[in-house]
């Protein structure tokens, strides 16, 4: 698998605060915009369509994960 | 001389045409013919004076008498206008033509960027002309009219088709009663509600676009920049998008993206056109030529060959406007299949040659259909989340070379790279050069007596055959005798400004083998004789 999985950032609670500390304060409406603007910026600093879609995948899972969730809780 | 007129309305036919009667509509059986064209559109004409020119003889039959008020198509590839110096009509066409580099993009009111498809020296034509389709179809007309062996024959419209073993038998209802003709093959370029697809019960489905557009010729008598000009959110146009071209006769083309709901024949009327086109382009003096509404759609036919009629142009794939994909993509359809028919007529190919003509311009045109769904659905986006990720990019582009080129205002057409049974594999390491499977690329030349040609002339008057491009190296070339043969250096031509060794990656020896239609076949570093001989039977379909 070309996408890095494993932790990459010397202090990884800073690297999610920066995320956290970027949306505070902000609407739903901007933060969605913010999130779409931040996603284009570092897949194109990725530059490698393989690691995108790898990416797409991997971040794709939690929606199948919550579905299947969804439908075991309905049963 | 057919004369085009423009700027007589817009209902008016710009050229109008005659019905005449034929003798074949006095035979009682139906008479043959080798082959037969339905449409007499660009791709149609086109097909026809190729397969003219290659020494045969075509019936061509159009249900209308006129040529087609509107623009239509307006931009033309330099591979088109290669294909129609081929034809000997590409001077007219490039002498009428608008040559334009200068593209805008604008987001809201202000300018996000401009891009110049900058002329890269040592191309005998431009990237690109606009050049509304009339003038096109007028020029290829008159083209017609200067080879005998085609019968144009207008108010020709076809009403049934019957496919047998070896033939297919049309009905044909003209003015003055119906009549059959025979055709060894039919090809259907009768566009993209292509009675013919219907005669054959194929379907063409693919993806119908729910935003319609409005597109609008006017004249202008203002000064305006020769340039292409995209809008994202107008100001003039709010949430939507507008397209501004120029084109011959200070016409300018515009198209403006509607909204699902709207009513279009509200929004067809000229007193609601007007005032949003005197926004657009800061003033009112403008007069309407020709007002149109439709739909995009990206779709084809599974198969582009159905028993011995094949489809070419619309009949056979449709794609949205964002790229100068239609036009361009049929005259590709036509320039592919004649040299193939024309050698399955002689009998110097199998049939089966054919078929890579279905394969090469499917492919051809699922990229298209990808290119320009890619575009389309840019520039309408079908959920929040897809119109919030385009007003990222759009914002992006602002400030970053990335964002620029995610922006989708439409790629422009290039020719496609064909992976096909037709191509011999590079035996050899290539660090440049188009690989087999690609479309020749042109270049300055000189001859001895140091008059200035290109390369694609100078394939031309081999007679768009299997043509061997090759670098000298000092020693006689060892060539097929069928096969024309361009030299560069030594005895042959100089190449002037170095171009030619440079695109082709060239060393001593170096040679490649072109298709009839220019494309890349096979290339060696040292070739011989067998090994030509060997390539040249791949491309014809024999072995």
């Amino acid at each position: 698998m070309a996408l890095s999985t494993a932790s990459n950032f010397a202090k990884p609670d800073d690297a999610f605060r920066a995320i956290v500390e970027a949306h505070r304060g902000l609407s739903e409406k901007d933060s969605a915009d913010l999130d779409a603007a931040l996603v284009l910026i570092l897949a194109n600093h990725i530059g490698d369509i393989t690691v995108l879609r790898e990416a797409i995948t991997l971040a794709k899972r939690r929606m199948i994960d919550t579905s299947q969730q969804q439908q075991q809780q309905q049963q | 001389m057919v004369q085009a007129n423009p700027g007589q309305g817009t209902s008016q036919a710009k050229v109008q045409f005659g019905y005449h009667r034929h003798r074949d509509q006095d035979h009682a059986a139906s008479a043959e013919h080798p082959v037969v064209v339905v449409g007499a559109g660009p791709v149609g004409l086109s097909f026809a004076i190729d397969l003219a020119q290659r020494g045969h003889a075509v019936v061509v039959l159009d249900d209308a008498d006129r040529i087609g008020e509107g623009s239509r198509a307006i931009c033309f590839s330099k591979r088109s206008l290669d294909y129609w110096d081929r034809l000997g009509v590409g001077d007219r066409m490039v002498e009428k033509g608008v040559v334009w580099n200068v593209g805008r993009i604008f987001h809201g009111p202000s300018e996000l960027y401009q891009f110049n498809l900058l002329p890269e020296p040592g191309h005998k034509r431009p990237a690109f002309i606009n050049l509304q389709q009339f003038y096109a179809e007028a020029y290829l007309v008159d083209r017609v009219n200067e080879l005998p062996s085609i019968s144009l024959r207008w108010r020709n419209k076809v009403t049934a088709l019957e496919q047998r073993n070896d033939r297919a038998v049309l009905t044909i209802e003209t003015p003055e009663g119906p009549y059959r003709l025979s055709a060894q093959y039919v090809i259907a370029c009768d566009g993209a509600r292509s009675s013919l697809r219907q005669m054959v019960g194929a379907g063409f489905s693919g993806k119908v676009f729910e935003d319609q557009f409005l597109i609008a010729d006017v004249k202008m008598t203002a000064e305006f920049p020769t340039e292409r000009w995209f809008w994202f959110d107008p100001p003039f146009h709010a949430g939507r998008s507008a397209l501004l071209h120029r084109q011959p006769d200070d016409v300018w083309r515009i198209d403006l993206q509607l909204t699902p709901d709207c009513d279009p024949q509200v929004e067809k009327k000229p007193e609601n056109v007007r005032p949003r086109i005197a926004r657009m382009l800061g003033h009112d003096k403008f007069e309407f030529e020709w007002i149109s509404l439709y739909k995009f759609q990206c779709r084809r036919m599974e198969r582009f060959i159905h028993g011995r009629v094949i489809f070419a142009g619309d009949s056979a794939h449709q794609v949205s406007p964002f790229g100068a994909r239609g036009a361009n993509s049929g005259l590709e359809d036509a320039e592919n299949l004649a040299w193939k028919l024309d050698r399955v007529l002689r009998g110097t190919s199998p049939s089966d040659l054919l078929e890579t003509y279905h394969i090469e311009r499917s492919a051809a045109a699922d990229e298209n259909i990808r290119e320009s769904t890619r575009a389309t659905d840019f520039m309408a986006p079908v959920s929040a989340q897809e119109a919030r990720l385009r007003k990222a990019v759009l914002s992006l582009a602002k400030e970053t070379e990335f964002g620029k080129r995610m922006v989708n205002g439409g790629r422009l057409s290039v020719p496609s790279v064909y992976e096909t049974p037709l191509s011999t594999v590079d035996a050899e390491a290539w660090a440049s050069g188009p690989c087999p499977g690609t479309s020749m690329l042109d270049a300055p030349l000189a001859t001895a007596e140091g008059r200035h040609l290109h390369l694609t002339d100078a394939f031309n008057t081999q007679g768009r055959r299997f043509t061997l491009l090759s670098f000298a190296n000092g020693e006689a070339i060892d060539a097929p005798d069928d096969i024309g043969v361009i030299r560069i250096g030594g005895d042959g031509f100089a190449d002037a400004e170095g171009f030619a060794g440079k695109r082709y990656g060239a060393e001593p020896g170096t040679s490649y083998l072109l298709r009839p239609d220019g494309y890349v076949a096979a290339r060696f570093r040292h070739p011989t004789r067998h090994a030509i001989a060997a390539a040249m039977a791949r491309a014809a379909g024999l072995n």
